[in-house]
């Protein structure tokens, strides 16, 4: 709707102001329709009309027509503990990935930002997982921790630590064990965000600073971390979104199970739309996630924010 | 920069320890899908496969129909990829270049369509595409990867436009060509490696997407290879590992090849769209 309206006003207010710039004037619309419009179809409407199905007690496969019964969807939602415990699990879930997700590549990223020699090995591998699908990810991760044939239990046999367990399957042992695989997952595409940002760092900075005297924390402190800072909060905000949205990786995995122990929000709105039919009841959860994850990012990035430089 | 001997070795040590950690779920996803089912068998599995096979490939084959499934990705991945980059540029070429509302409502768009659970978006798609009998078509699932793949493309193709320097178009203005002349002979060839690179990046997304062709496909004959992947692992979670492992794997060469062809362009895309002029 804003995109409408700011298509009109730009092409008609536009050329005087553009012409000889070599930019687009009044034929503006015509570069940007064939983008705009689909969209606007099968992005921007289809929001709208989820939000609105939130309203109603929409189903699939019913005969009689839907009925439109305002906040009732959400005043069930707020009693529904199963939803709020599979909200609790995302947000652990999403802070336990996210965290040493960012951790994990900054190191690895300061490591390949230095001069050492397997940095192309680790480069090359830093792909693997990012061009693979995650239905592979999550199969492979399977393999991983197969209770029997699986590599992890093997070698916890051969270090003599125990017997070895059903990680995926074990009710304490289930989320870290996704969790684990949601930070391999995501670890590269951070990681190379972070390197690009630590390669737009001035050297003569890093050098002028080690001319004098400072040790690695204080050069990290005080060069490092104030050129990054913009890229890490990006990509730590939107990390935080995707891994609270995700869905292919566990529903693979262990498919929210066991007993409900990895049932991320996404598991649980899929299977209340399109296993039980609830579909104006899924698309409330949908809401939910958006509003409390608009407020915790709200916050996040207004804390993170103040008294910096922005990004 | 000069760095202490101790401090060397606390890096190597950690680099070593990130090798491992990255490498092993790969190497061990190979040494799976070459062992024999005896040696998968066994209790205590070996890294190496000790007489490597490939009946789990034969048998994958058997299973499941890989080899329609992976056209069906195909298929809908190159839609994908042609449509998104032949309606992104143009729009990306705006966005780059003006400041307007527009430009600006699109950058909006753009970061607000990540924070979004496909949930809220695939319902409605869903009840629309039914009525268009678009449901179990890949069609459909091309339009749908259209628009998933549109933020980030979006995205790469702004930092590569940015890139072109604007007195290029404005000498070639000055010379007479008009608007669409200059975009066409000036702008459109430097762009080109951006736009492959975009399309490429938008290939592998739907290459390797799941939800929307878990909801929209039903029919096996019409399925994406990640959907069939997930047949190999049955409705207790028992797998037959061997061809679980060989199938995974084929479902990962044509997006990791493609992906370490442009990897290059990817990373410079994302730090190009990411630095504001």
């Amino acid at each position: 709707m804003t995109s409408l309206t700011a298509t009109k006003r730009s092409t008609r207010g536009a050329p005087r102001a553009e012409r000889g710039r070599g930019a687009v004037d009044r034929g503006a619309w015509f570069l940007v329709l064939p983008a705009l419009i689909p969209i606007l179809v099968l992005s921007v409407g289809p929001l709208l009309y989820g939000i609105l199905l939130a309203f109603t007690d929409a189903q699939s496969g019913r005969t009689r027509s839907t009925q439109w019964i305002g906040g009732l969807n959400f005043q069930d939602l707020l009693h529904d503990t199963l939803f709020w415990e599979s909200f609790r699990i995302g947000l652990v879930w999403a802070v336990g990935v996210t965290v040493p997700q960012f951790l994990l590549a900054l190191g690895l990223a300061l490591l390949l930002d230095e001069d050492l020699r397997l940095r192309w090995l680790a480069r090359a591998l830093a792909i693997v997982p990012w061009a693979m699908p995650e239905v592979v990810v999550g199969v492979m991760w399977r393999l991983v921790y197969n209770p029997d044939a699986g590599v992890l239990n093997e070698t916890l046999r051969d270090l003599g630590l125990g017997d070895g367990r059903d990680w995926l399957a074990g009710l304490s042992t289930a989320l870290p064990a996704v969790i684990v695989v949601g930070v391999w997952a995501g670890m590269p595409q951070t990681t190379v965000a972070l390197l690009a940002g630590l390669q737009n760092t001035p050297r003569e900075l890093h050098e002028a600073a080690a001319m004098d005297g400072a040790g690695a924390w204080r050069r990290f402190r005080t060069v490092t971390w104030p050129a990054l800072r913009p890229v890490a909060l990006a990509i730590t905000a939107l990390n935080f979104i995707w891994n609270f949205n995700s869905f292919a990786l566990v529903y693979v995995l262990t498919s929210g199970g066991p007993g409900g122990r990895t049932r991320l929000p996404m598991l649980f709105a899929y299977e209340e739309a399109f296993r039980y039919g609830q579909f104006g009841y899924a698309a409330a959860m949908g809401c939910v996630m958006v509003a409390v994850i608009s407020v915790l990012l709200a916050v996040f990035l207004a804390g993170r924010l103040k008294g910096g430089d922005e990004a | 920069m000069r760095t202490s001997t101790t401090g060397r070795v606390g890096q190597y040590a950690a680099l070593l320890a990130y090798l491992v950690f990255l490498a092993f779920p790969f190497l061990w996803l190979l040494s799976v899908a070459f062992k024999s089912p005896r040696e998968l068998g066994s209790l205590h599995p070996t890294w190496i496969p000790r007489d490597p096979t490939l009946d789990n490939f034969r048998q994958a084959f058997d299973e499941q129909p890989l080899l329609r499934a992976a056209g069906n990705s195909l298929l809908a991945a190159l839609g994908a990829a042609l449509i998104a980059v032949l309606i992104a540029t143009p729009l990306a070429y705006v966005m780059a270049r003006r400041r307007s509302l527009l430009a600006r409502a699109a950058t909006g768009w753009v970061v607000v369509s990540q924070a979004f659970p496909l949930v809220l978006v695939i319902i409605p798609l869903f009840l629309v595409l039914k009525n268009l009998r678009l449901i179990d078509s890949l069609f459909g699932l091309v339009l749908l990867y259209v628009v998933w793949a549109l933020p980030f493309a979006l995205w790469m193709l702004v930092g590569y436009v940015r890139a072109v320097p604007e007195e290029l178009e404005q000498a070639a203005a000055v010379d007479g060509a008009g608007r669409l002349r200059t975009l066409v002979s000036v702008t459109a060839p430097l762009l080109a490696p951006g736009i492959v690179a975009t399309a490429l990046f938008a290939f592998i997304t739907a290459w390797n997407e799941f939800f929307f062709a878990l909801v929209l496909l039903k029919t096996p004959e019409k399925q994406t290879l990640p959907v069939v992947l997930t047949h190999f692992i049955g409705a207790e979670g028992v797998a037959d590992l061997g061809p679980l492992a060989a199938a995974a794997f084929l479902a990962t060469l044509p997006s990791l090849v493609v992906f370490a062809l442009i990897q290059r362009r990817i990373t410079s895309g994302m730090l190009a769209g990411a630095v504001k002029s």
